[in-house]
């Protein structure tokens, strides 16, 4: 895929050079992207000065970075403690078995990729679903189905 | 102690005698609580369907409408409160709008079916003061909650904020504020406990130039909201504290290094600081006071090891978040090798208040050694979750069975779990002991940073450990090889025991592979990452046996082990 080196060029600055922006800097730019695009990574190593591979080290370590680009929704599934006692595994497996992915992975037709999180905060409603930053709270697995059919039916 | 009235001319209570005069305290007022979780439920759309109906009844100008942080009644939300009476209403929808506003504003009238129901009685609370959930707490960080609009720093203003703060740069000298920390006893938020006024003190005399201050906002235990509730419902409390400390250690450069998470947190506490500099609270200067300090805010990318003081800075720096050796310590040689002290958010937003009363006001609450208050992010198998600010030394049946209601279906409770994938379960038979640092470590757990998850009997000890350690080996980072592989092949054995795959001799492995990587590891990830493991061994064995001896999971979790008598019920 072709991107815009000159909007990576803007994050860049608007932020700064010195290699303490580094995370920042590539999380804007996912921000903008949806992931880290290889050539964003090699130019972001090139205008801060900093070392590719730790441009990699960094972008490889943080679990918030893609490396590939997603699918058009973005699915968050919690995992944290308080989901898990009431019950959230049963949701987690019920949404990779709708998906017919593993988590971090991105369906076929490119609609949904999934991610397993391990707290958002809302552990007094668990168990909980993100989608495109919409919290879906209280969830069952019978309602996964639901849920995931809003998006698809959304020009999905 | 110093006393605010001396200073010739407070800018600060100026600036609040005006803010209390441009309000109009008698005028009808709406709050909506604008934390994640009432976000997540829609708040927001309640509050235009509020807005809408106010001006259909033309009474837009007439009522104010406030837009709340989170105080911790998540399970009920939206929350909407209406005063001057403080009717008190749960779970709104949008569409009750139009009859909140003609029914409740207009005319006092009581909607019965949006009162909160008190879990215990049934009994439906009308005023939010009433409620038993609060009212059984005692609530001095998240006293403004609720009440505050966290976007506006005269809403802080208001109820007293930068009073403290003033109050340090006008008549306090840095030792004097070290001194008064040091006397009230606060000890670190974050789970570890070490007396903050200690570590300010080592800190400011550390040789080195300059020197920094962090606010370790990266609550990534997992079960864990109160640093979020904080954050949400008064940022502003955080970057006083942060000012205060900065004056006092000698630091001309703070962070507040925040995880991606929680996307309104972030925003909240980067409003605040824009805030705080427009006002001449950070900055160049700070209140005419010749003391330059400037807050960043840093985000964290999702990874849990980065809670460690040491990793965090790394991460800070824009590198891979691997823990170092300690020592030297952070406040030694910190960011950038430069002396450092990194304290919680709620470490940070107690100051104000120790400032603005005393070292011997905070010291009279809670037990000897554990001082003060302590919020924990009550969750799991309870009537009624939330956030519940407890003086140290209340004992855990009272916070589980009286404040949170105790088991939400008739099930019998078994376990609490206190800090995290670092922490360990409690058996109910222990639940007797009060809530501070060193007796939860004598049981096997610890305090950590306020997470506290109830289990009921339907959950499975081991199948729990295995969770904790699923989790700590995906988050160790890899550079030490007792955490990385110990952790590991902890796990799988809990993994075979879950599966019916259990031997006899498990449980002595497990005991002994555990010790190895509580010593054998690098950083606190790694030295607490058995925890989970071991106290469950200590205080529910019977059910390890039941696992590898009988092959039999009691709790009817383990999908292997499930007897098919089990699954014709």
């Amino acid at each position: 895929m072709e991107i815009e080196i000159s909007k990576v060029d803007e994050i860049i600055e608007k932020h700064g050079l010195e290699p303490r922006w580094l995370i920042t800097n590539l999380l804007a730019i996912q921000d903008e992207f949806h992931y880290l695009p290889r050539d964003a990574m090699r130019y972001v190593a090139k205008r801060m000065n900093v070392p590719l591979i730790q441009v990699n080290q960094v972008a490889e370590f943080y679990k918030v970075f893609k490396l590939e680009p997603p699918g058009k929704h973005l699915v968050s599934v919690c995992r944290g403690t308080a989901c898990h006692v009431r019950g959230g595994e049963k949701v987690v497996e019920r949404m990779g078995d709708l998906l017919e992915i593993a988590p971090g992975g991105t369906t076929k037709d490119e609609q949904f990729t999934l991610d397993v999180v391990n707290c958002l905060g809302c552990c007094a409603l668990g168990r909980v679903i993100v989608v495109d930053d919409h919290f879906y709270v209280n969830v069952a697995p019978n309602e996964v189905e639901d849920i995931l059919n809003k998006y698809r039916r959304n020009g999905g | 102690m110093a006393d605010g009235n001396s200073i010739a001319e407070s800018k600060i209570e100026k600036w609040r005698e005006e803010t209390l005069a441009a309000q109009d305290t008698s005028r009808p007022r709406i709050t909506v609580c604008g934390g994640t979780v009432c976000l997540a439920l829609a708040s927001g759309e309640v509050a235009a369907a509020l807005e809408q109906a106010l001006e259909q009844g033309g009474m837009h100008a007439s009522v104010e409408m406030k837009t709340t942080g989170c105080p911790g009644l998540c399970d009920q939300g939206p929350l909407v409160t209406i005063y001057p009476q403080g009717i008190f209403y749960t779970k709104v929808k949008p569409e009750d709008g139009s009859e909140i506003v003609s029914k409740t504003v207009k005319n006092g009238e009581i909607i019965e079916r949006l009162l909160y129901q008190d879990p215990l009685t049934g009994e439906k609370i009308i005023r939010e003061t009433d409620v038993p959930f609060y009212k059984e707490q005692t609530r001095i960080l998240l006293k403004d909650s609720g009440l505050i609009d966290p976007r506006k720093i005269e809403d802080y203003i208001a109820v007293g904020g930068y009073k403290g703060l003033e109050r340090a740069l006008a008549e306090m000298t840095p030792e004097q504020i070290i001194d008064q920390i040091k006397r009230s006893g606060l000890r670190g938020r974050g789970g570890g406990g070490f007396p903050t006024g200690v570590k300010w003190e080592l800190c400011r005399n550390a040789p080195g130039d300059p020197k920094y201050i962090i606010c370790n906002a990266d609550e990534g235990n997992p079960g864990c909201f109160q640093d979020r509730g904080v954050i949400e419902s008064n940022p502003h409390s955080i970057l006083e504290g942060m000012i205060i400390g900065a004056y006092a250690i000698g630091a001309s450069e703070g962070f507040v290094y925040i995880r991606h998470e929680y996307p309104l947190s972030v925003e909240l506490i980067r409003h605040a600081v824009v805030q705080a500099r427009e006002h001449g609270l950070l900055g160049e200067n700070i209140l005419g006071s010749g003391f330059n300090f400037n807050i960043e805010i840093t985000l964290g990318a999702g990874a849990y090891v980065c809670g460690e003081e040491t990793a965090l800075m790394a991460s800070i720096e824009g590198r891979v978040g691997e823990p170092r050796a300690r020592p030297p310590y952070p406040v030694e040689s910190g960011l950038w090798g430069k002396p450092t002290t990194i304290n919680n958010v709620k470490t940070w937003a107690w100051i104000p208040h120790i400032l603005n009363n005393s070292a011997d006001w905070f010291a009279q609450i809670g037990t000897e050694k554990s001082k003060g208050t302590t919020i924990f992010s009550l969750v799991g198998n309870i009537k009624q979750p939330g956030l519940v600010e407890i003086p140290m030394g209340v004992t855990l049946r009272h916070l589980i069975e009286h404040i949170g209601g105790g088991a939400p279906n008739g099930k019998k409770l078994i376990a609490a779990q206190t800090g995290g994938p670092s922490g360990g379960c409690i058996p109910e038979s222990l639940w007797d002991l009060p809530v501070d640092y060193d007796s939860l470590r004598e049981a096997g757990s610890i305090m950590g940073s306020g997470g506290m998850i109830i289990m009921d009997e339907g959950i499975c000890m081991v199948e729990m450990a295995r969770y904790f350690l699923d989790f700590s080996k995906y988050e160790a980072c890899g550079k030490c090889s007792a955490c990385r592989e110990g952790v590991r092949r902890m796990y799988e054995i809990l993994d075979y025991i879950t599966r019916g795959l259990g031997q006899e001799g498990d449980i002595e492995l497990l005991e002994e592979l555990g010790q190895a990587v509580k010593i054998g590891s690098f950083c606190g990830l790694g030295q607490t990452a058995p925890n989970p493991v071991l106290s469950t061994i200590r205080y529910f064995r019977e059910q390890y046996d039941a696992h590898i001896l009988d092959k039999n999971c009691p709790a009817g979790v383990c999908k292997d082990l499930i007897k098919f008598d089990a699954v014709l019920e």
